[in-house]
């Protein structure tokens, strides 16, 4: 069991469609895994194309949030999750760089009760991004 | 200078409440230590040998009067009443508890100033030229421009963890005095058909793997900056190296794709990346721009200067080693040495720090620089002040006549403080500065640097150093390598290493038997260290520095 991480909290999965491996993704593929090695220009970004799961190995690595900036730079704009060791100080980070959601599994929800990822629910404010790029 | 408006103060606060919450979540356990590291290092917080320590940031070495009391502040209140000015224009703090430095934040934050990303996998508090706005040689003041980097670079949201560290200098002078060369990237301001832009160099940088900086734009107009850095950083976090530290630095990146190839991929991304900036970001520097105009330089008789300088010797020598040409007629920027001969170089106690805000205020349109090569700066004084800043300074030792010179050693904090160091730096730096000024040859030696590092990592510079010292441990044993005739400048150079290290007591005759050379081999006295090195090459240093190779040899 894993645990979903949105704006209001923790919630129950809402995903039931399961997820491709990238590597053995077809052109009308739904939903697809990202390892955090790859090269977001390799996604393919197709019409059938409705959630993209993006690994945290490691959450000192942070691949991930470049692979999520290129995608929604790319024009992506379905559901976006970062999966993994993601913790609640990167919540901020992660709603900024383009995901919609986090997926984290219960041990580390135990240890960081949804009232701290709450906590990060404010991204919108204080955020140097929106002064530079407007 | 640029002052806070209410975006500023109100991050800064906010972020500063967050830090106080991760580190009660630390304490209860919501965070690992492994979790905690990251995000106390970005906030400035090193675990060091002996205690913690607190990085500040002072962005592009900027500071004024006030700020610089605050420093002082802190350093009675919450450290043993010094700090430590850094090679890259930060202030340490040495000995703060844990559980004080949420409050060292907000004390920062009353005046500005904060401790963000001057550590972790970041990128870095943006270092400038410390005559910025002053100095006579200058294309434009880069310090607009490094403060729309800091606000860019500030939590932001892709890059909090990287590879590896980030660092990234500016000038605006093509006399470098920001070591721009060895930087992860840096800026030179340059002018083309009368368009300012900037070329950009990448992949420099010192530590166990010293690389000059490579040329991967020699014009990038101004608009494009904060796309094209972010362009660079973000194809580097994607592809840099995660498995091995010493592998991780843009260095390394640029080394095994080849800047070509870097290029290409940088090229690519900023295509993509561009679009997301409106051009705000330009709206912003022309404000910023005000922030930093010139003060209103007053125009008075020098006479009182010249006085001075004919009848008093003292001040004399101090004018003549301490001043640099200002941009203003009658003005000059003063370097205040903190490397008083016997002192840790970089160290400045609260008392010190107190008067030389209340000089800046008096003496300097409130406004202080700290140099990375650990000293601070007035860079606004006019010469008819130039006698009574210099009275005030001697009372509180501040008024060593040595920039430039032998004693204006850089020097890592190394074992003394660092939990990496192998070996120590300050002693060192302390009995070769004591050694020439017992000499009293300094002067006659003219301008030498010497940098000094007590590991491997490089932060004290010695790559670049004219001498470059590197302390090992060999077997439990301290050893210190030398490097020669490295520079830091626009024509920068990685030293070339001499041969066998010394031990500690044989390194501070070993640096008197090269300097000894230099004064034998040079044409004159206007033939500086470097020049005579590089007339002659390793050769004959290397003979001075192992006699004993020749006598084996003969």
């Amino acid at each position: 069991m894993t645990i979903l991480v949105t704006d209001t909290g923790f919630t129950a999965d809402t995903w039931d469609q399961g997820y491709t491996p990238f590597g053995e993704a077809a052109n009308d593929v739904v939903s697809i895994d990202v390892p955090a090695d790859t090269n977001p220009a390799d996604i393919e970004i197709t019409p059938t194309l409705k959630m993209v799961r993006i690994d945290f190995p490691s959450f000192a690595d942070g691949r991930g949030f470049t692979i999520a900036r290129m995608l929604r730079l790319a024009g992506y704009t379905g559901r976006l999750r970062a999966y993994g060791h993601v913790i609640s100080d990167q919540y901020a980070m992660a709603r900024r760089t383009g995901f919609d959601e986090v997926e984290i599994h219960q041990d580390l929800a135990a240890r960081q009760p949804q009232e701290q990822w709450k906590f990060r629910a404010d991204w919108k404010d204080n955020d140097y991004q929106d002064r530079m790029r407007g | 200078m640029y002052t806070y408006n209410d975006f500023d103060k109100s991050f800064i606060a906010t972020r500063n409440a967050q830090f106080r919450d991760q580190v009660e979540r630390r304490i209860d356990g919501s965070l690992t230590e492994d979790e905690f590291k990251p995000l106390r290092l970005m906030n400035g917080l090193y675990l060091q040998l002996h205690a913690y320590m607190l990085r500040v940031a002072i962005p592009y070495g900027t500071l004024n009067g006030g700020q610089m009391r605050q420093l002082a502040f802190i350093a009675d209140k919450w450290d043993k009443g010094y700090g430590h000015f850094t090679t890259r224009q930060n202030i340490q703090y040495n000995w703060p508890e844990l559980r004080d430095v949420p409050d060292m934040l907000d004390a920062l934050a009353e005046v500005g100033m904060h401790a963000i990303q001057t550590s972790g996998n970041t990128i870095r508090n943006v270092t400038a030229d410390h005559f910025a706005g002053a100095s006579a040689d200058e294309i434009a003041d880069p310090r607009p421009v490094a403060e729309l980097i800091r606000q860019w670079s500030t939590d932001h949201p892709e890059f909090q963890f990287m590879p590896r560290k980030f660092k990234i200098a500016i000038t605006g002078s093509p006399n470098d005095r920001a070591v721009t060369r060895a930087h992860d990237i840096g800026l030179r301001m340059v002018e083309k058909d009368g368009e300012t832009g900037f070329e950009v160099i990448v992949g420099g940088g010192l530590g166990r793997t010293p690389m000059i900086g490579k040329v991967i734009t020699d014009f990038l107009p101004q608009e494009d900056l904060l796309p094209y850095l972010e362009s660079v950083v973000s194809v580097w976090n994607q592809i840099g190296r995660r498995d091995n530290k010493y592998k991780a630095r843009i260095k390394i990146t640029v080394h095994e794709h080849g800047i070509e190839e870097i290029r290409r991929l940088v090229d690519e991304r900023f295509a993509i990346v561009k679009g997301s900036f409106s051009g705000v970001d330009q709206v912003r520097l022309a404000e910023y721009k005000t922030h930093f105009a010139a003060p209103d330089f007053t125009v008075k008789s020098e006479a009182v200067f010249k006085d001075a300088y004919h009848s008093d010797p003292i001040f004399r020598s101090w004018a003549d080693t301490n001043l640099s040409a200002h941009k203003a007629d009658g003005y000059s920027i003063v370097s205040i040495s903190i490397k008083k001969q016997g002192d840790t170089p970089g160290d400045a106690t609260s008392d010190q720090m107190r008067l030389m805000a209340q000089l800046a205020e008096t003496f300097g349109h409130d406004e202080l620089r700290i140099s990375h090569e650990q000293n601070v700066i007035l860079p606004h004084v006019h010469k008819s002040d130039l006698p009574a800043l210099h009275a005030a300074l001697k009372e509180q030792d501040l008024a060593t006549a040595n920039i430039g010179l032998i004693s204006d050693i850089i020097a890592c904090p190394g074992m003394d403080y660092c939990a990496l160091a192998t070996a120590r730096s300050i002693p060192i730096a302390q009995e070769i500065a004591t050694r020439f000024d017992d000499l009293k040859l300094e002067h006659e030696i003219g301008n030498l640097k010497i940098k000094i590092s007590g590991c491997i990592n490089a932060c004290g510079h010695h790559h670049v150093g004219h001498i470059g010292i590197l302390g090992l441990d060999r077997a439990g044993v301290e050893n210190y390598q030398v490097t020669l005739g490295g520079d830091h400048t626009e024509t920068a150079k990685v030293g070339d290493r001499a041969g066998r290290g010394f031990a500690a007591e044989e390194l501070v005759p070993a640096i008197e038997r090269v300097v000894d050379a230099y004064l034998d081999l040079r044409t004159g006295k206007d033939e500086e260290f470097i020049e005579t090195y590089r007339r002659l090459g390793l050769a004959p240093f290397k003979a001075a520095l192992y006699p004993e190779a020749q006598a084996d040899a003969a």
